[in-house]
């Protein structure tokens, strides 16, 4: 298995994501807090295989936002992003 | 224009297997009767979540295969040897079996008729799923946008919609279909018969980036694409892509 | 009881002789890859392995420098903390007491670092007296960078996401710091036998 393979875009988070949120997030629009770039959630690197899911951002690979559900109880953190633009 | 409305409770639904139609060898599409299906947007995927008699479960991300337009809900499986839920959708349902599902979910990968055109549609084997719900959208609602799909697949015994995918293109002017076949090509092929590379692209995406391109299909396939898609012209951010990755079995 | 798919089996889930493979999870035959982030590839003249952080005089060793300390071939179980373990997994590393040997410090706590950022935290006393390894070579081979090569930290007692890959050094610290999957809601510790997988358990 190829190491790129891990890689996903956003929208394979989409279900998590309608699990804690009630807006659609993936059309959502974010600022990475590290290097400055923005871009639409659905358009971010999605590593889920792991422990956790894990949000990078496209330009510089930091993390973005990281997500882990375990048995009824979701942590999220979202430190990665200055700021989210969401349409309501 | 990505809109965001308040949205329902993703909740798991019972779905009941209507038909099942063999697309290729390795692949089938599930027709489902869904009550109280909310409707969906063409791109969008559905959670399909199997549970064994002790409890185990195992889940994974289906493209939804119908137009919106359509009674009932579609998705199309490709049966991976060493899956876990593929082999189970593909050859062990049958008519009348119950389906645990969840969605449609995906505000980003879509495509509706009324958004601007031109339409670059980017195949890679199964990943076409989601290509041909936005192309049977476009045709049911009588869209005339240009649209282009380019195919790639292993053979031509592989394409998936294969005669549906001919009789739309042959019926609509405004609808070009390509492909490449990578590994096997019949006599007197005059299509691509090789991988999709810049020069591909060159060759079949909307000069000067025009208009919005969907990329759909193994991880390393997207990227190649999106890369070539960038070389001849496309912003970035009028390139969607949606990765397979490894665990779609 | 919920909805049950009539004919699903799933994958036949192995529970493995008793005694070796701790609650809750099962066995598997392959090595399955897990992954925060993108492969780093530092090329070897690059390396180094650090020891760092609250000790009299930090230390350094380069790839060669490395290589060339004594190391050791073990065979231990992986338990990973999505519940696949492994049996006999064979490894040939450094010991961590030879790193740590002539390492003077009152640190009860350590963070290993990593390329790419990842980060995980761990008593001193659980990396010392034969419990940890920084690995280079796995089932006879060297270290495939997917799985952490060209090395990576191998504490087999606890849950495999404190064995960190791609290892680059130790921070030596006086008090427990959360690591990467630490700080989101998983165990500081991580004993697989007593099921620590999250916070509060």
């Amino acid at each position: 298995m190829e190491e790129q393979d891990l890689k996903l875009d956003g929208n394979a988070a989409a279900g998590l994501f309608r699990e804690l949120f009630a807006f659609e997030l993936t059309t959502a629009r974010g600022r990475c807090d590290n290097c400055g770039a923005i871009a639409e959630v659905g358009a971010v690197a999605v590593y889920a295989n792991a422990p956790g899911s894990v949000l990078r951002c496209p330009k510089c690979d930091a993390v973005l936002m990281r997500v882990a559900a375990n048995g009824g109880r979701y942590w999220l953190d979202v430190r990665g992003i200055s700021w989210l633009e969401i349409h309501a | 224009m990505a809109r965001a409305a308040v949205l329902g409770r993703l909740i798991w639904q019972l779905g009941e297997v209507a038909e099942l139609i063999d697309e290729t060898p390795r692949v089938k599409t599930l027709v489902l009767e869904i009550p109280d299906w909310p409707g969906h947007r063409a791109g969008q995927h559905v959670d399909v979540r199997l549970t064994a008699e002790d409890g185990y479960q195992a889940q994974r991300s289906y493209s939804i295969a119908s137009a919106p337009e359509y009674e009932n809900l579609e998705i199309t499986v490709e049966r991976l040897d060493d899956g876990e839920v593929s082999p189970y959708l593909a050859e062990e349902l049958v008519v009348g079996d119950k389906l645990e599902l969840r969605g449609p979910i995906g505000g980003y990968f879509v495509w509706e008729a009324g958004q601007d055109g031109p339409l670059l549609l980017v195949a890679g084997g199964s990943g076409v799923v989601p290509l041909m719900a936005m192309l049977r959208h476009r045709a049911a609602t009588g869209a005339d946008v240009p649209a282009r799909l380019l195919y790639s697949s292993r053979t031509l015994e592989e394409v998936i919609y294969r005669d549906e995918l001919d009789r739309l293109s042959a019926t609509d002017p405004a609808l070009e279909v390509h492909y490449a076949l990578t590994r096997e090509q019949p006599e007197g092929w005059s299509g691509y018969a090789r991988r999709v590379d810049e020069e591909i692209l060159r060759e079949t995406a909307y000069p000067n980036g025009e208009g919005v391109a969907f990329v759909c299909g193994p991880t390393r396939f997207v990227e190649t694409v999106a890369n070539g898609l960038l070389a001849v012209g496309y912003a970035p951010e009028r390139v969607r892509t949606e990765r397979f990755g490894p665990t779609g079995g | 009881m919920s909805f049950v798919s009539r004919g699903f089996h799933g994958k036949r889930r192995d529970e493995g002789p008793s005694g070796r493979v701790p609650p809750g999870q099962y066995l598997v035959d392959d090595f399955p890859v897990l992954s925060a982030g993108p492969t780093p590839r530092t090329p070897l003249e690059q390396w180094d392995f650090a020891v760092t952080g609250a000790v009299a005089e930090p230390k350094r060793w380069t790839w060669d420098e490395f290589r060339a300390l004594p190391s050791e071939t073990v065979t231990k179980d992986i338990h990973c903390v999505t519940k696949w373990s492994k049996l006999d997994t064979v490894w040939e590393g450094v010991s961590l007491d030879t790193l740590l040997e002539d390492v003077e410090s009152a640190a009860e706590y350590i963070l290993a670092f990593c390329d790419g950022g990842y980060t995980t935290n761990l008593p001193l006393e659980d990396v010392t007296d034969g419990k940890a390894w920084i690995a280079f070579g796995y089932d006879g081979e060297p270290l495939d960078p997917e799985h952490g090569g060209p090395a990576r930290l191998l504490v087999p007692h606890l849950y495999f996401w404190k064995s960190a890959k791609w290892v680059r050094g130790l921070r030596l610290l006086d008090d427990d710091e959360p690591g990467f999957w630490e700080s989101l809601g998983y165990h500081m510790y991580g004993d697989p036998w007593r099921e620590q997988r999250y916070w509060g358990d």
